[in-house]
């Protein structure tokens, strides 16, 4: 389940057997990857840092059992103290208590809180509550414009703040209102603010000491850097927080603010925000970002991006003619304008298990895999029709020429037709495999 | 995932898995390649017998050494290959002559924790021990000066104050989601105004809720007119229109607000594309300037924020918000470094006049701060 992090590791880790035990020096060289791992996914380096010395004092000493690989043992160890700072399992909010639950929404400019409230509005409203929203961000111009306009779009009741109101007041005047309107739900979204902002964070304070609510959620952008702990422990210290809100965890981002999150709060992560759509946002599954975070072959973004960039029909006419044996070399290049569409080569790449490491370790020097595309389409461009339609054709005379006409060398035009005849091969089993198959192939990830 | 989503990528991802083994096939003939092998990786997934799956698998296949035989890389040869055992080697090398293995600690946690990120940290690190002597080695504040000195060298691109003499020139500005795009633009619609200059803005935000209401607040502010589309309406459209009227009325600037949108979604990034081919029908050689707005609370993402919007639409310049806060934004020394963009702008605030132009020697010394 690893991905490419656990290819490494039983690389690293094969020495180990034999030796009978894990030592500090025979997994050195794994913990240095788990730490450079964490570290680009932007978990703190404090955190990261904690988080190594526990691996370590753990994994030191331990017996390599016969019937387990070194590498099964010591990931065992890297997952459990992962799984044990960002809790095991989902975690849901509590809505039996008595009505009106109060949730409080905060967290620093541009982290989401606005849109989070919406889609737990329409969330909450799904479950048969009849929430209250409460635009209570007076700093922001337009702020409480788009609260109400969300909160019209996902059809819940939104408190009608006025300009010139001050937050104070409008928590007052708002619970009053949910009261009177028997609403059961009431979310404040609040201005954002930086910790360091003694005049907001006191204002913060004064809208909680009137809701007192039940959650106080600090939303946190996926993105966030090194920051995120800073945040997480002011908002903590001056205001408390019961829960967060990753967002944005739609894009590619490691997400280890998540990771130094936990480690700073021990609060549950509830939600994860993943578009724009008010429908975007998801329990929260720790062990999904567990992975993410450790950079394991995220196939689960690959497929999203993929999905983004074929629509249904063209997927299925490839997947026919891989299965049919019909797939061309022109079928061959308008799949790779696709995937160029999707990013760049080599982040596609890495989120292939077992691809990123290699990719890493390519570096400069390797062959850049986007300028290889460049050189096969090159290769394919300077083919007639004819031959594009048919493989065959391309006789000794007729590659010579294709060479030629691309910049590339008669050996290289063999050597890829070859492999395009060759995994023309293989990717007519994994069609015929159908999605059970494939599943089952990413099973493991 | 349901099936549905799986046949809805199942072409692609295969295709995909073949494109990664044929450049991995490659790759192995032209390198000694780690010792990772993404054929058995899929093999054992899929449950099959790894000879069986594997087509590539021929007489002409070198056995793929470890990692640890990879020949000795040039120090130069890029930051990937730096990776393994970097820490080890520093200790060799930097340690061996003389530099303080606390000192690279400390170092290393100021840069890491600037976000500068552990990659560029450690290129950085690696430098110093070219660069100084073995008795600079031995001196903190030596070490501390050459690596101020090597930021500042990456982060100090030269960039030509934005020239207005395009009649109008036009400034796209774009960016991820809450970055601070609308803030800045309403910042720097207001400074160019306090110049006496005729600023119009393009309320291409047309997704958002109430972000066209937003602009209009700092048109307000700003005193300059802001030109708006119905509701829903066509970013394009709206944006083709305040050109044409920054064109009539012979205002000197036209800033374009753009909807915040994620690098990874395709079809936005395709819709960017297409705002800047109509800029360019609106009004020839538009936009002049294509302005990335990065958030300095962003991590290592913000690289491949830059990464694809460069890519996309050519980005010319950054602006680098919310430096006000804690965060030091370090991720724009990579930034710098790899893509060679310039920061134009940085934001400390909310307010109006809460911008500057980047300032290199600050942008270190902040970064260098005490915290
Ligand atoms: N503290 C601080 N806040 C900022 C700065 N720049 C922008 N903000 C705040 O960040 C939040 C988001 O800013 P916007 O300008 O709406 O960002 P945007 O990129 O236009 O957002 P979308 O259009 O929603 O993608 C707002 O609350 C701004 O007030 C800055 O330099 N410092
Ligand atoms: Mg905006």
């Amino acid at each position: 389940m690893f991905g490419n992090l656990e290819d490494k590791l039983s690389e690293i880790l094969k020495k180990v057997r034999g030796h009978g035990t894990l030592s500090e020096d025979n997994i050195k060289e794994a913990l240095r990857d788990v730490r450079l791992s964490l570290l680009e996914a932007d978990v703190h380096f404090t955190v990261v840092k904690d988080f190594i010395n526990a691996v370590k004092e753990r994994a030191v000493g331990q017996e390599v059992k016969a019937s387990l690989t070194p590498t099964q043992d010591f990931i065992r160890i890297v997952s459990e103290e992962l799984t044990k700072i960002m809790g095991g399992r989902a975690a849901e909010l509590d809505l039996k208590k008595k009505p009106p639950v109060i949730i409080l929404m905060m967290g620093l400019q541009g982290s989401g809180k606005t849109t989070t409230t919406g889609k737990l509005a329409l969330r909450l409203k799904g479950q048969g509550k009849k929430p209250l929203v409460v635009p209570a961000d007076v700093q922001r111009p337009a702020a409480i414009d788009q609260l109400k306009t969300v909160a019209g779009q996902v059809g819940v009741d939104c408190y009608d703040t006025k300009p010139g109101m001050k937050a104070p007041d409008i928590a007052k005047l708002a619970l009053a209102q949910a009261d009177r309107q028997g609403q059961d739900v009431v979310l404040v979204d609040t201005a954002g603010r930086l910790a360091i902002d003694l005049e907001l964070m006191e204002e913060l304070r004064e809208v909680k000491g009137i809701l007192n609510p039940h959650y106080t959620l600090l939303v946190v952008d996926a993105m966030t850097g090194q920051d995120a702990v800073n945040v997480a422990t002011e908002f903590k210290n001056q205001i408390g927080i019961d829960g967060v809100v990753m967002t944005k965890l739609d894009g590619d981002a490691r997400g280890g603010a998540a990771l130094s999150v936990r480690a700073v709060t021990g609060a549950p992560i509830y939600f994860a925000g993943i578009g724009e759509k008010m429908e975007a946002l998801e329990v929260f599954y720790p062990d999904r970002i567990a992975q993410r975070i450790l950079g394991m072959g995220d196939v689960m973004s690959l497929i999203e991006k993929t999905s983004q960039a074929y629509d249904v029909k063209q997927a299925k006419a490839v997947a026919k003619k891989l299965k049919t044996d019909e797939f061309t070399l022109e079928d061959f290049k308008e799949q790779m304008q696709m995937i160029r569409k999707m990013g760049d080569m080599k982040s596609l790449l890495g989120m292939i298990p077992g691809m990123g490491q290699a990719m890493k370790k390519l570096g400069n020097s390797g062959p850049d895999p986007d300028k290889e595309m460049k050189r096969i389409e090159a290769m394919i461009n300077s083919m007639t029709k004819a031959e594009r339609a048919d493989a065959d054709l391309l006789n000794g005379s007729r590659r010579k020429r294709v060479a030629e006409g691309s910049g590339t060398t008669v050996a290289e035009v063999n050597s890829f037709l070859k492999r395009f005849k060759e995994s023309k091969k293989m990717m007519k089993r994994l069609a015929k495999m159908g999605p059970g198959g494939l599943r089952g192939m990413m099973r493991g990830f | 995932m349901d099936i549905g989503t799986l046949i809805f990528a199942g072409g692609g991802l295969i295709f995909l898995v073949f494109v990664a083994l044929f450049i991995r096939k490659q790759t192995q003939r032209r390198l000694p390649a780690p010792g990772v092998d993404p054929e058995k990786v899929l093999a054992d997934h899929a449950g099959k017998d790894s000879a069986d799956l594997d087509p590539f698998r021929d007489e002409a296949d070198v056995p793929v050494p470890p990692a640890e035989a990879a020949p000795k890389q040039s120090l130069s040869a890029g930051l990937a290959k730096t990776k393994t055992g970097f820490m080890a080697k520093l200790n060799a090398v930097i340690f061996g002559r003389g530099l303080d293995e606390g000192l690279v600690d400390e170092l290393e946690a100021l840069l890491v924790t600037s976000d500068i990120g552990i990659r560029t940290a450690e290129k950085l690190l690696e430098g110093l021990k070219q660069d100084l002597s073995k008795q600079e080695l031995k001196d903190p504040a030596a070490v501390k000066k050459r690596l101020e000195e090597k930021i500042r060298g990456i982060v100090a691109q030269k960039v030509a104050p934005l020239a207005l003499d395009k009649g109008p020139t036009v400034l796209m500005v774009i960016g991820v989601n809450g970055v601070g795009k609308t803030t800045t633009i309403g910042k720097l619609a207001a400074r160019y105004t306090q110049e006496g200059k005729k600023v119009v803005l393009a309320a291409g935000d047309t997704f958002r809720a109430a972000a066209v209401q937003q602009l209009e607040i700092w048109g307000e502010r700003a005193g300059c007119v802001v030109v708006k589309g119905p509701n829903e309406a066509d970013p394009a459209s709206v944006i083709f229109e305040a050109i044409q009227k920054a064109k009539a009325e012979k205002a000197d600037l036209c800033i374009c607000d753009t909807a915040g949108r994620l690098h990874t979604k395709v079809n936005l990034m395709e819709e960017l594309k297409k705002l800047k081919r109509v800029m360019n029908k609106a009004h020839e050689g538009a936009p002049h300037e294509v302005l990335l707005v990065l958030d300095a609370t962003t991590g290592q993402n913000a690289i491949t924020q830059a990464r694809q919007f460069k890519e996309a639409v050519e980005v010319s310049s950054l602006a680098l918000t919310k430096l006000d806060g804690t965060a030091k934004g370090g991720v724009v020394v990579a930034i710098c470094d790899e893509l060679g963009l310039p920061v134009r702008y940085i934001g400390i605030g909310e307010k109006v006049d809460d911008l500057r132009d980047f300032n290199a020697d600050e942008f270190v010394g902040a970064l260098f701060e005490e915290t």
